[in-house]
């Protein structure tokens, strides 16, 4: 889902299709309201550097113990809920439009990553999640020798 | 009562109320918000993800009361962006409000990037309990 993966198995004119079609999605996406349901909460971008990837996500409102992120090899789950404020019980309510309960979203990850190496931060209502490719799993350079 | 003044679906980008141009080059938010109203006062929710209390300017002029909040731009230094689901700037959120608020006793608070506004009534506004007596 966020990676071509064209290069493993050769090429796929279909994968390029969907890759071309969620790119143009993504260029209208902030242009049309989304129809409910279909955007995963919370929403994330991706970063990727080298041997290492950088998840950030919008959690405006929660407190860190309200958090729970788990990594098994290259997927990732961010968990969390969001209570309601405690006055709200007997208000009335003139608009919601913040959403307030349990979410959990699983992200597959372009590569495995070590789960020992994993730093969240949260700070002002964006969690960053700095996640380390495992050493054996890191491309090695191959040195061609001149014969 | 708290009020707001256009409606934009969310996420798109704000416009400034008088057809003018933004003079920085990042995108507007229209935060996303929660009213409601308690016995005593309205409480404003706004979420402003990534904004530090210190970047949060809240003005009052007449019975427009206007929030705004400025998120630095992310930097992930040797990182490159490979994926995106949502936009980072700033925002910005217009409400009118009624006479029953108390324009002296507004609170505000900020934390985890969600800003809350305390619109306490004044004592006119404020509901009250009336006992029905058996006769």
């Amino acid at each position: 889902m966020l990676l071509s993966s064209a290069g493993r198995l050769g090429w796929d004119p279909f994968l390029e299709m969907r890759r071309m079609q969620n790119e143009v999605n993504r260029l209208f996406a902030d242009y049309e309201p989304r129809p409910a349901g279909t955007t995963a909460y919370p929403p994330v971008n991706l970063w990727v550097g080298e041997g290492s990837l950088v998840v950030t996500t919008e959690l405006p409102g929660l407190e860190q113990n309200d958090l729970n992120i788990a990594v098994h090899d290259s997927t990732l789950t961010i968990g969390g809920t969001r209570k309601a404020p405690n006055n709200g019980q007997q208000a009335n309510w003139h608009r919601q439009e913040r959403a307030y309960g349990s979410f959990s979203r699983t992200l597959e990850l372009p590569f495995r990553v070590d789960p020992d190496k994993v730093q969240a931060r949260f700070t002002n209502g964006v969690l960053e999640i700095e996640l380390q490719r495992p050493e054996q799993d890191k491309p090695r350079r191959i040195e061609v020798k001149a014969s | 009562m708290a009020q707001e003044m256009a409606t934009v679906p969310n996420r798109e980008l704000a416009r400034q109320g008088d057809g003018s141009e933004a003079t920085r080059a990042r995108a507007l938010y229209r935060a996303a918000a929660d009213i409601y109203e308690t016995g005593e006062s309205i409480f404003v929710l706004a979420e402003m993800p990534g904004v530090a209390p210190n970047d949060v300017d809240i003005t009052l002029e007449r019975n427009l009361l206007t929030i705004r909040g400025r998120a630095p731009a992310p930097e992930h230094k040797g990182y490159r962006q490979v994926y995106a689901e949502y936009g980072d700037g700033d925002y910005e959120r217009v409400f009118s409000l009624s006479e029953e608020v108390d324009r002296d006793r507004i609170k505000a608070s900020h934390k985890n990037g969600l800003l809350v506004l305390e619109l306490p009534k004044s004592a006119m506004a404020r509901t009250k309990r009336i006992e029905v007596k058996a006769s």
